[in-house]
């Protein structure tokens, strides 16, 4: 599938790939500033920013704005991670020139209006609140905060004194700052002329100033402990540790490696945990990439008298990863993955935020016969000289529940 | 898109919704039973027996099961509900013949006792999940509330004791009188050569026995109860509201779908525009469920405890107006436009057709494209929504809330 690349003097990056069998088209917007850019006193900030921006710009009150959306049939979303702000949408594709103008006026003419202020804030801090009852996500909320060195670990829900102090001022001064093309990409997979789009783009965002804001410093990950008490049936168990980022020439060796542990049914993590000894029904592990770090993430959830024994089995499951991987492991990961990237090509949504995510790590996009190439050239050795020389270590443990519990040996 | 089925002398219903330009294909068996065609002995029974279907036959262990999918490279589940069970692969097309033969083995699973015992232990975790997330049981408690004797009040997955008393025994007399080809569709979507499709159904499941299976049909007189369950470690409040609506085979369920997203969408609805947009709540949302002889409304809230009273009655304001004044053309069309988009959008993944194609199948022997959808909602009038409203009226409900709140929420009692 034709990929294409354009860079607008602002700094602004327009990545699109072409998906002609679907009649959908759909982009992402990944802007550079996520919660890491929240100044300390007020955490959540970029959350009330991106849910200000929403309320209303150019010509468009905030309800004329979603009703205009909603005339054309274009589906939205937004979210914050750590690094970005990201505004996503999808449509039949004669709606791409409209889209792309509505959103031109969200990105360069938002009101920020003084009397939706309050009403943002409530929904950042409905939203911190709820947090508090789902517990796989407040665990591991604290295992990002120990993980990663500041400001990387900061959640984007922030907390309530920070959401408490934000004035219109700061989200003014926020948006100025953060929301600027250079550093912004602009990901579009689906349906379009790629012509027709590339001048649409350069006219509605030619004139957006550049900022000069710049990426917090990576800092070097940590080793944290904690247990955090909880009246609950089950206890949550989250693990993080060092693995290599996206970026890195061996990442694929990470991702195999990781695969084998946890990519469907017949993954290591699986088998143990749960298919022999029953002890939890969800269990697994991903890689995650923020742009300097790269990290492996575990979870399960247990009855806290089965807790202690789930901990140690995973433990024990990612020691043994050290030792090395088999050649049918290997081979059904590879399958796993060649059906992932064919099948792939079926959603304008997901190729869309995959292009920008790439060009945010590799400033350049991988072309989907360049991952198959280098899946295909991972041998058994290659993924064993990698975990030689990267064996799991350095763990992150957080668990959430009614008892804390005792660290194994290999974590000590 | 071209539309294919057949069926085999057993009564197995084979239907495919067969796009040559699709680069997947999507395989499912639908199994017409689920939690309100069990005995309450054995509640969970449908969800639990899912589970073990993955477990093998006597020919194959649970872990040549997950290799052979994980080799295929499929991505794989299985789902129950109130109705149905549905188990699917979605694949490269070159697998289909493979997975289509593996399917059809598990659909006669071993039931093995050991694999029972281990696996019974995963589904009390999955129970004891599900407690600690919102809402906290409160749906199945309200469910339970609403629908009174009816069978549709049977809890998915069981509870805690029923699926600890329940023996493999009384499993497999389920399995033997509910997994009857004449009670299950298998149903494909995508790159899918119906022709080998059927070969290997005919060469798999052609010595399958039939045995006559009949839904049994209860009248349905719902209550109007409401329910406070305490929960001190809950840091939101939630409210769950049920009311009735058009049922499966009704027409007037395209007007109630249209209702549900006037009302209560996740965008642009009245209810986004009253609470969620000026932060009162964190989550409002209504919902529309369609079972064989009934249908279901749903009105789902968060929000801080102390705002659930003031909420609640900003819902009722909100629903005596639709019933009073009705709703606007251009609402109407904004609406319609919202879902046929949705539609389109969703129908690019054939996993995603999948399950339509199987379950509308089994609903009424009909196949309805995404174009006949769409002209269905098109079809919808104003008076057509209006009708929907009053005859199921959203305010003749039963209600639950589960949070830290003690004592009665509701005005109305």
């Amino acid at each position: 599938m034709p990929i294409h690349e354009h860079r607008y003097p602002n700094g602004l990056v327009l990545v699109a790939e072409s998906m002609q069998s679907l009649e959908s088209v759909a982009f992402t917007f990944l802007l550079p500033v996520g919660a890491a850019y929240d100044p300390s006193d007020r955490a959540g900030l970029t959350s009330v920013t991106c849910e200000m921006a929403l309320r209303g710009c150019g010509d468009l009150d905030s309800r004329q704005y979603v009703e205009r959306l909603e005339s054309l049939g274009i589906e939205t979303g937004e979210s914050v991670t750590v690094s970005h702000t990201c505004y996503r949408s999808a449509m039949l594709a004669d709606h791409l020139g409209e889209a792309v103008r509505l959103y031109g006026d969200l990105l360069l003419r938002p009101r920020l209006p003084t009397d939706e202020l309050e009403s943002s804030r409530q929904v950042a801090v409905q939203e911190y609140r709820a947090l508090d009852d789902e517990l796989l996500q407040k665990v591991m909320v604290e295992l990002r905060r120990g993980h990663y060195p500041k400001p990387w670990g900061q959640s984007h829900h922030g907390n309530i004194d920070g959401l408490s102090q934000i004035t219109l001022d700061d989200i003014r001064r926020h948006f100025a700052g953060g929301y600027r093309p250079n550093g912004t990409i602009l990901g579009v997979a689906g349906k379009f002329s790629w012509d027709e789009l590339k001048e649409t783009v350069g006219e509605v965002f030619g004139s957006w100033e550049p900022g000069d804001w710049s990426e917090p410093d990576g800092g070097a990950l940590r080793v944290h402990r904690n247990h955090l008490k909880h009246d609950s049936n089950q206890t949550q168990i989250a693990l993080a540790y060092p693995s290599i980022p996206y970026k890195h020439e061996d990442y694929f060796q990470a991702w195999g490696a990781v695969g084998v542990l946890s990519e469907g049914s017949s993954s290591r993590l699986f088998t143990e945990v749960r298919e022999k000894r029953g002890l939890c029904y969800s269990v697994g592990a991903s890689t995650r990439s923020l742009r300097q770090h790269g990290s492996v993430f575990c979870h399960a959830g247990t009855t806290a008298e089965r807790a202690q024994e789930t901990l140690d089995v995973m433990i024990a499951e990612l020691v043994r990863l050290a030792e090395g991987i088999e050649s049918e492991e290997l081979d059904r990961l590879k399958a796993k993955m060649k059906s992932s990237l064919i099948m792939s090509q079926e959603s304008s949504m997901a190729r869309a935020g995959a292009l920008a995510r790439d060009w945010y790590h590799l400033e350049r996009v991988r072309p989907l016969e360049e991952i198959s190439a280098r899946v295909d050239a991972l041998t058994p050795a290659s993924i064993n000289r990698y975990l030689t020389e990267n064996p799991p270590a350095d763990f992150t443990v957080v668990t959430l529940g009614p008892q804390s519990l005792e660290m194994p040996d290999a974590v000590l | 898109m071209q539309f294919c089925e057949q069926s085999l002398d057993n009564g197995l219903q084979i239907v495919a919704e067969c796009n040559p330009d699709a680069h997947s294909i999507a395989v499912a068996f639908c199994v017409n039973t689920g939690s309100r065609d069990e005995e309450r002995a054995v509640s969970g029974v449908s969800h639990f027996l899912e589970h073990m279907i993955f477990k093998g036959t006597d020919n194959l262990s649970v872990d040549e099961v997950n290799q052979r999918f994980d080799q295929m490279g499929a991505e794989y589940n299985a789902w129950t509900g109130k109705e149905h069970t549905s188990y699917y692969a979605v694949a490269l097309p070159e697998h289909q013949d493979q997975i289509v033969k593996l399917w059809c083995e598990l659909m006669r699973p071993a039931l093995r006792e050991d694999d029972f015992n281990m696996e019974k232990q995963v589904i009390l975790e999955e129970i004891r999940m599900y407690d600690d997330q919102p809402p906290f049981g409160a749906d199945e408690a309200c469910e339970e509330d609403y629908y009174g004797d009816h069978p549709l009040a049977n809890r998915v997955l069981g509870t805690e004791q029923s699926v600890t008393d329940l023996s493999v025994d009384a499993m497999r007399a389920y399995f033997q009188s509910h997994y009857s080809p004449q009670n299950m569709v298998l149903t494909a979507a995508g790159q899918v050569d119906f022709s080998a499709l059927v070969d290997s159904a005919n060469r798999y499941c052609g010595a399958w026995s039939n045995e006559a299976v009949r839904r049994e049909m209860h009248p349905l007189q719902s209550a109007a109860r409401r329910r406070v369950i305490e929960r001190a470690s809950s840091s939101q409040q939630y409210v769950i509201q049920l009311s009735s609506g058009p049922n499966s085979q009704d027409s007037r369920r395209y007007a109630a779908h249209l209702l549900v997203s006037l009302l209560g969408d996740s965008s642009g609805s009245r209810l986004y525009w009253e609470l969620l947009h000026p932060g009162l709540a964190e989550q409002i949302s209504t919902h529309y469920y369609e079972y064989d002889d009934t249908g279901l409304i749903m009105t789902w809230m968060c929000c801080a405890p102390e705002s659930v009273e003031k909420n609640l009655r900003t819902v009722r304001t909100v629903y005596e107006a639709a019933n009073a004044n009705g709703f606007s053309e251009a609402e109407l069309a904004r609406a319609k436009t919202k879902l046929n988009s949705r539609l389109v959008l969703s129908s690019e993944r054939p996993q995603n057709r999948m399950l339509s194609v199987g379950l509308g199948w089994i609903r009424d022997r009909r196949y309805r494209s995404i174009r006949d959808e769409m002209e269905s909602f098109n079809a919808v009038t104003l008076e057509d929504v209006h009708g929907v409203l009053r005859d199921f009226p959203l305010l003749q409900c039963s209600a639950t809330t589960v949070g830290p709140r003690v004592g009665s929420v509701w005005d109305d009692v």
